[in-house]
């Protein structure tokens, strides 16, 4: 007991890591994913547009195609060949933003589907614009589909977080390894599988409450 | 009164409809009738804007114009075949969202959908939300969320089909209903029976290619 008060501080530094790039991700990929979705969805007419469009096709293609950790490596020590230098902690946000807004833009695109062209359709004879459409109909009932697979995305998300020792950001797992390697035990990784445990039983009761905050309506 | 003239539609090269003409008058109904399949609800959505014609010319009270134009011009509402009521809010804010965010006050425009709610005898459900009520009742949202934008011309797609049958005359009423208070009015129906008991006017849309029933 009095080992793991001993290591617990280092641990708890490394959750603040790994809560930091969760949080930051989700404000930045939520509202992307479903400015790429609407950007997918929108019908090409003029050449701008169908360039475009192959551009957002594109990055969902490269986001989703490769692993995270290689996407890791890639902007920390790639992008500075090419001039771009980012410190180690925006390097991390900016692969996990655009990794989890490619695959945010998917979910979102379901969602989209699965509403009724007739809900646009009703929206348009209200002589209402697209963006009023979407903001007042449709998106509301996209995130009311989407949640549940959103769940799992979040979930996810804080594991793929321990990604970040690639890097050399210290979060919660590194934390765990670095007192398993110096003490030879394996109670830190234990408790640090605890940790995990722990933050996706809150996640997974928000996500009950948000779910349940939708079900006003059917 | 708008005037349409010689409207042709095809769909991937198979003519759905072929140089209709027809004259919507005021403070009339016109039933359009014709069997499925013919082409009604593509003349109703071309009126509506929802779909464009190959050809045709659209008049309004003497002046050449556009589906486009006359949306903008809020000129036409839609009944929608399957009500098309939005699911995430309540039937008060259903009937209010378009007028809202066309300028008006929300108090102005709650007050006018009581109103409303209250001539189609449904002033207790303004709180409740779509799923919740039963497919007549959705309908007559569907209309007062339509004339809440005062439209001068209400477009109706098969009003009597996603209800029982047994409804069909509470629908008739709620139409002629609708035109005493000066409402122009297009039903498109499949149903000839209803087509007479609540049209001024029927305008028959023939199957091209034979096939009539």
């Amino acid at each position: 007991m009095t080992y793991v008060l001993q290591i617990l501080p280092a641990l708890l530094s490394g959750v603040q890591m790994t809560l930091s790039v969760f949080f930051l991700t989700l404000i930045g990929a939520i509202p992307l994913g479903m400015l790429v979705s609407v950007g997918l969805m929108h019908k090409a007419k003029t050449i701008f547009g169908t360039l475009g469009h192959a551009l957002l096709e594109g990055y969902v293609w490269l986001f989703r195609g490769t692993p995270l950790l290689l996407q890791l490596i890639f902007v920390f020590y790639g992008l500075p060949l090419i001039g771009i230098v980012f410190p180690r902690f925006n390097a991390a946000l900016f692969a996990f933003i655009l990794n989890y807004a490619a695959y945010f833009a998917e979910i979102y695109r379901g969602g989209f589907g699965a509403v009724e062209e007739g809900q646009f359709e009703a929206a348009t004879v209200l002589n209402m614009t697209r963006w009023q459409s979407l903001r007042y109909v449709v998106i509301p009932q996209v995130l009311k589909i989407v949640l549940p697979s959103m769940g799992n995305e979040v979930i996810n998300l804080v594991k793929d977080s321990s990604l970040v020792y690639v890097i050399g950001l210290g979060d919660l797992l590194r934390a765990g390894e670095v007192a398993t390697a110096r003490d030879v035990t394996l109670v830190p990784l234990a408790l640090v599988g605890v940790v995990y445990l722990v933050m996706t039983l809150v996640l997974t009761f928000l996500q009950r409450r948000v779910e349940k905050s939708f079900s006003y309506y059917k | 009164m708008l005037e349409i003239k010689n409207i042709s539609k095809s769909f991937n090269g198979k003519k759905v409809l072929d140089n209709i003409s027809l004259t919507i008058d005021d403070q009339k109904t016109l039933a359009i009738v014709g069997p499925s399949g013919a082409g009604k609800t593509t003349l109703l959505r071309i009126i509506a804007g929802l779909t464009e014609a190959d050809s045709g010319e659209f008049i309004w009270n003497g002046q050449p114009t556009t589906p486009a134009q006359l949306r903008k011009d809020g000129v036409i509402g839609v009944v929608f075949q399957g009500f098309e009521l939005f699911p995430n809010l309540t039937v008060l804010k259903n009937i209010t969202l378009a007028p809202v965010l066309q300028g008006q006050s929300q108090a102005e425009a709650d007050k006018a959908a009581m109103q409303l709610l209250d001539e189609l005898a449904l002033p207790e459900q303004a709180n409740a939300y779509p799923f919740s009520l039963s497919g007549g009742q959705k309908q007559r949202v569907a209309i007062a969320r339509a004339l809440a934008l005062n439209p001068q011309i209400l477009l109706y797609d098969e009003p009597t089909s996603a209800l029982d049958p047994n409804l069909r005359q509470s629908v008739a009423n709620l139409v002629k209903s609708v035109q005493q208070n000066g409402m122009t009015q297009v039903v498109v129906t499949h149903d000839m029976d209803f087509a007479e008991s609540v049209a001024d006017t029927t305008f028959k849309v023939q199957q091209i290619g034979g096939d009539d029933e």
